[in-house]
């Protein structure tokens, strides 16, 4: 199984942080939610794996609890 | 008095007086069964069937007409089978595959259960719940008149309840007054609300669902075919949170609408309320005539233990689930399926009592997994706050553009049978390349042999099933039915798929409710006799 991934791994960060607001840009807020929902389903079945998923919800968590 | 509580589709069992009402002292039987619905009615055949006598007391005369469960599941059938009622009952039965998933007006995904070869019944049948109990009665007047030892009391009411350590002494009402009677083991099989468990002070818990389902039963000729049609967000008018609409026998529909919390019940009932919902629903110039109304909620829980010294519970009374994946009665036959032979056993002194421990454990362990799944379905169904909406619709929008989400849209996951995954009689697995489906604590899975089918050749006893070898000598053990197969007997395959797996021949001990025990590549006859002593609980002692 792979290791979950905490270092850098995207090759373009500035290019896919625009994308993802450009994503986002004229969605109301509740389009907006939708959209992510979408988006992390879409991103946990590229993922597939139950541990690797289970790791990256306790590492939002875990951020999230910070500061 | 002996109120009435619900009205009767079926009177099948009127009262007559017993002479246990005549008698002097209360006369002791060795099981009582309370409580007439299909899990207790089930019970009573089983038991029956064993040779065990046993006297089944409900506090009415017949089966209710209340329309509860319409879908009765492959595993359920199968049991029927054995106890020679399952035949009717898929001769009534519609049989459906096709399930339709729609979102506000589009439609999600269909499905098909697409059910696998090589297997007697079909994954599903749709039969109203007062047939199916009316199926099993008459099967138990069929084994009473060769001989089986049940008895079935109407109209007796059980009013009192006290528990010794090896006994419970009842108190019953009767249209002539009361009468008392004592049991060796009390089973109770009286529903959901239970007025033995609160009698006897035992706890009931879980989690409460703040919603309310109207349902109406129909009888149309309109062409809907047969399916089953699951709404999320219905686009038509006052439809409320979601519906479903399945086929009956005799051209009865089944709708059952989510209406919400904070509701007037009286007059969500009224006729011309439920009307205007099913117009919505069914589009203009649709005929019909209503059969059957009624608005439910429901609870899932259970009690922390189903076996309290000689009181032993089943069905609703000892767990209770939502509707959606249909596991409320057909887990109810699964209890008895698991209990029937083991109380046999302790009676007929074949095995300790300790093996009724097994029961409990194992059948806790199916009301978990009934009640997760069944609490999931409900939280995807009725999202309980709006971030659980949010990814609801989120999966519902992704569902129609992209099979990988399909998996997770679950309006009901439909009722399978529980592997009793390290239960204490589970005994050896010992076939390298054995499939998993087969391991010890699985319920067998079907094949066909021939003109007949597998499940047909295991008897009510445990089964030495042998496939592709033969046995050593001496190693049946007393008792146990030897069924020796080659995997040639199945032209298909399957049989071997399912038993063999990678191996090469197999010996499978199996329990009398058809679950597997033990199984090996080429077992000692030593090794066969520990796993069948401790599929009896003789080695719990
Ligand atoms: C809307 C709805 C849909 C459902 N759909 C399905 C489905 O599709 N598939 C499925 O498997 N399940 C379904 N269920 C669940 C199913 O109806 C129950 O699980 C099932 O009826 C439980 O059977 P039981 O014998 O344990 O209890 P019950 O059916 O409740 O029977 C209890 C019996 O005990 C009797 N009794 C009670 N107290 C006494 C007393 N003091 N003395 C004598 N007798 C007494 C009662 O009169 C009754 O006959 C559904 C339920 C609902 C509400």
């Amino acid at each position: 199984m792979s290791e979950f991934v905490t270092d850098p791994n995207l090759a373009d960060p500035d290019g896919f942080y625009a994308d993802l607001l450009a994503a986002h840009e004229g969605l109301s807020e509740e389009e907006s939610a939708a959209f992510n929902a979408r988006l992390i389903l879409v991103l946990a079945n590229q993922i597939g794996a139950p541990e690797t998923l289970r790791a990256a919800l306790a590492a939002a968590a875990e951020a999230g609890a910070r500061g | 008095m002996l109120d009435d509580r619900y009205d009767l589709a079926f009177r099948l069992y009127p009262y007559e007086r017993s002479a246990d009402q005549d008698a002097a002292t209360p006369v002791r039987h060795p099981v009582v069964v309370l409580g007439g619905g299909p899990v207790g009615v089930a019970m009573a055949l089983d038991l029956g069937l064993r040779g065990v006598p046993v006297v089944l007391l409900d506090d009415h005369e017949g089966v209710g007409q209340g329309s509860r469960a319409i879908c009765f599941a492959k595993r359920t059938l199968e049991i029927c089978d054995r106890w020679g009622a399952a035949l009717p009952m898929v001769e009534k039965g519609v049989v459906w595959n096709l399930g339709k998933v729609f979102h506000e007006d589009r439609k999600v995904y269909e499905f098909n259960l697409l059910p696998e070869e090589g297997h007697r019944f079909p994954a599903f049948i749709n039969l109203p719940q007062p047939w199916f109990e009316r199926y099993l009665v008459e099967r138990i007047r069929a084994a009473q008149a060769q001989g089986a030892p049940i008895e079935i009391r109407g109209r007796n009411q059980v009013t009192s309840v006290e528990v010794d350590e090896d006994h419970a002494r009842l108190e019953v009402e009767t249209p002539e007054g009361p009468y008392s009677l004592e049991a060796d083991w009390l089973i109770g099989c009286d529903g959901a609300g239970s007025p033995l468990r609160k009698r006897m002070g035992l706890d009931f818990e879980g989690r409460v669902f703040e919603d309310n389902f109207l349902i109406a039963d129909i009888r149309m000729t309109a062409d809907f075919p047969t399916e089953r049609w699951f709404w999320f967000e219905p686009p038509f008018k006052s439809s409320g949170a979601s519906c479903l609409l399945h086929r009956q026998p005799d051209d009865i529909w089944r709708v059952d609408f989510q209406i919400g919390w904070d509701i007037d019940r009286e007059k969500e009932l009224r006729e011309e309320n439920v009307r205007a919902r099913l117009d919505a629903m069914l589009g203009e110039g649709v005929d019909y005539e209503i059969v059957w109304t009624s608005i439910y909620r429901f609870q899932c829980r259970r009690m922390r233990r189903f076996r309290h010294g000689p009181v032993i519970f089943a069905g609703d009374s000892a767990h209770q689930v939502s509707p959606f994946g249909a596991r409320g009665a057909n887990s109810g036959i699964q209890d008895v399926d698991n209990l029937g032979w083991k109380l046999a056993a302790v009676l007929q002194g074949a095995a300790p009592e300790a093996l009724l421990e097994s029961y409990d454990s194992e059948r806790r362990q199916a009301a978990d997994e009934n009640i997760l799944n069944s609490s999931r379905s409900t939280d995807f169904i009725t999202p309980k706050s709006q971030i659980s909406h949010v990814f609801r619709n989120a999966v519902l929008d992704l569902a129609e553009a992209f099979p990988f989400a399909r998996p997770l849209v679950n309006s009901g996951r439909l009722s399978l049978p529980c592997t009793y995954d390290g239960s204490p009689l589970n005994g050896a697995d010992a076939l390298p390349g054995g499939p998993a489906r087969t391991r010890p604590g699985s319920p067998c899975p079907d094949a066909r042999l021939g003109q007949g089918f597998l499940l047909g050749r295991l008897g009510q006893g445990v089964t030495l099933l042998t496939l592709d070898c033969a046995l050593p000598e001496g190693a049946l053990p007393e008792g146990v039915t030897h069924l020796a197969l080659s995997s040639d007997d199945d032209a298909s395959g399957a049989l071997a798929a399912r038993y063999l797996g990678e191996a090469a021949q197999a010996v499978y001990l199996i329990r009398p409710d058809q679950h597997v025990a033990a199984r090996w590549a080429a077992p000692e006859a030593e090794a066969i006799r520990v796993a069948c002593d401790r599929l009896f609980g003789r080695e719990m002692t």
